[in-house]
């Protein structure tokens, strides 16, 4: 019978080197019951909007640190966009200056969690958006 | 009803969401894989096995990326990891050694969680298989859960099973007794880079000379369907022991020529065909069981069965008793 879960893209773009928080995500997600699908490290926003379109993903989650994500975030987003993929929410993670949080609103973002920010909010989130699957 | 055409002329979002509705079951992705079954049949399906960290996803990439240069063919992965038993939730991890694939539009990698079945695959991966068979993929490359037990699911669903072992894993005896070298038509040494890869080339040998018997003999419904130059055939395949080192795209040549050649020998003794009628028939047996149970659970009311049932507890009658009376209701 039908069985339905929430896919979520976790993904890397940027060139540095860590992925702790990335994987700490993860896991809280799958603990949810999601399926989560985690590419590494330095992904190119080429390299995640075909992830997402391959996975049928629901969700995806962009883990920033290199402090590029002005440029990395909306690009996923007019790609992801492009590829018909209209209803995919778009969160991200890690040091976002409060000054560049308009931007990423602007360009689609549809939650911000900084350092601290405890899993169980991001959980919670994602699940009120997604109460069909 | 669902627009199967976008599919198999290359729309890959049509292609994405159609996947996701034959791993949940829905009505449409069944009403889908019921019209995309006579497109299906042309993909060769490979399936790659072994215990985990072998480098199943490693040699996957490395496979897809020598077929796409050599052959100029295209190929579809689909990568199955575990389901949490606790939550449901799954960390699908195998694109992370898939990297190298990207950007190239002639590969479609899907990553599937195997939502409780225990066999190596999910319960859907047959049903996606198929449709990127209909989709017009000439490879379909499968990476097992990776239990390292003897997984028969992926024999079955496969025409040619590739079974990894890599040195230093420690049990590799273990491995082979649990019967995995009897689903294996080509066997690759992974990480030959590694000390030890001697020692496991020759642990494998050693059971190969010992108690290899081809698979087909084992089978009973091969014995029923197949002819006799099949059977003659069967025995007349020895899986090849070939050394990789994934990470390098070492030995790639070797494992695709073992492929090509494997996927010859199937059709020149006929047993393309019957690998092929016995995994149909078995998905015709399954599915005709469940029917029939649905059917008759709607014909038998449940306090009805419950009576019964207490009468088997007090052992007024026996379970076979039961069932003569439950089937002439
Ligand atoms: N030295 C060496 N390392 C390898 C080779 N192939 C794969 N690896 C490494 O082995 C590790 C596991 O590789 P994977 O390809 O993820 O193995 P897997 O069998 O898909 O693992 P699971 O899906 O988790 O069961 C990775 O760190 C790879 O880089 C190889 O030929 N030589
Ligand atoms: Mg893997």
């Amino acid at each position: 019978m039908a069985d339905k879960k929430i896919r979520v893209l976790i993904a890397k773009p940027g060139l540095d080197g860590h992925d702790r928080g990335a994987k700490v995500i993860a896991r809280a997600l799958r603990d949810a019951g999601m399926e989560v699908i985690y590419t590494g490290l330095r992904q190119s926003p080429e390299m995640i909007a075909e992830a997402a379109l391959q996975e049928d993903v629901n969700v995806i989650g962009l883990s920033i640190l290199s402090g590029a994500h002005l440029v990395l975030v909306p690009r996923v987003i007019e790609l992801v966009r492009a590829n018909g993929q209209h209803d995919v929410k778009v969160f991200v993670g890690g040091i976002i200056p409060e000054d560049d949080i308009p931007a990423l609103t602007a360009a689609g973002v549809s939650a911000i969690y900084g350092p601290g920010t405890s899993t169980t909010k991001v959980v919670e989130e994602i699940l009120a958006a997604f109460p069909a699957v | 009803m669902m627009d199967l055409d976008t599919v198999t002329t290359g729309n890959r979002l049509a292609l994405s969401r159609l996947l996701t509705e034959v791993e949940n079951d829905t009505q449409t992705g069944r009403d889908a894989l019921d019209r995309l079954f006579v497109r299906a049949g042309r993909a060769h399906l490979v399936g790659i096995t072994g215990a985990p960290g072998t480098g199943k996803s490693s040699l996957v990439s490395c496979l897809a990326k020598h077929i796409r240069s050599e052959l100029g063919m295209s190929v579809a992965v689909v990568a199955v990891d575990p389901s949490s038993p606790f939550t449901g939730g799954a960390i699908l991890g195998d694109r992370v050694r898939m990297r190298d694939l990207a950007g190239d539009t002639g590969v479609f990698i899907r990553s599937m969680a195997s939502r409780g079945a225990l066999g190596g695959l999910a319960r859907a991966t047959a049903g996606v298989v198929q449709v990127l068979d209909a989709a017009g993929f000439d490879f379909v490359l499968i990476e097992t859960v990776g239990a390292g037990q003897s997984e028969v699911d992926i024999a079955r669903l496969a025409h040619t099973t590739i079974v990894i072992e890599a040195p230093g894993l420690g049990d590799d005896i273990q491995a082979i007794k649990a019967g995995i070298l009897e689903i294996a038509d080509i066997l690759v040494i992974n990480k030959a880079d590694l000390p030890g890869a001697e020692n496991t080339e020759r642990a494998l040998r050693a059971n190969l000379d010992l108690g290899y018997t081809p698979r087909m003999l084992h089978n009973s419904t091969h014995m029923a369907t197949a002819n006799d130059s099949a059977q003659e055939g069967a025995q007349g395949w020895v899986p090849p022991v070939l050394k990789t080192i994934a990470t390098q795209s070492v030995g790639m040549a070797d494992v695709l020529s073992s492929i090509k050649a494997h996927r010859d020998y199937l059709q020149q003794t006929g047993l393309w065909k019957v690998r092929d009628q016995e995994r149909l028939k078995a998905e015709v047996t399954h599915l005709l069981q469940t029917t029939l149970m649905q059917r008759w659970q709607r014909s038998v009311s449940q306090e009805k069965y419950e009576a019964i049932l207490d009468q088997v507890y007090d052992r007024e009658i026996s379970p076979g008793a039961a069932i003569d009376i439950l089937m002439n209701e």
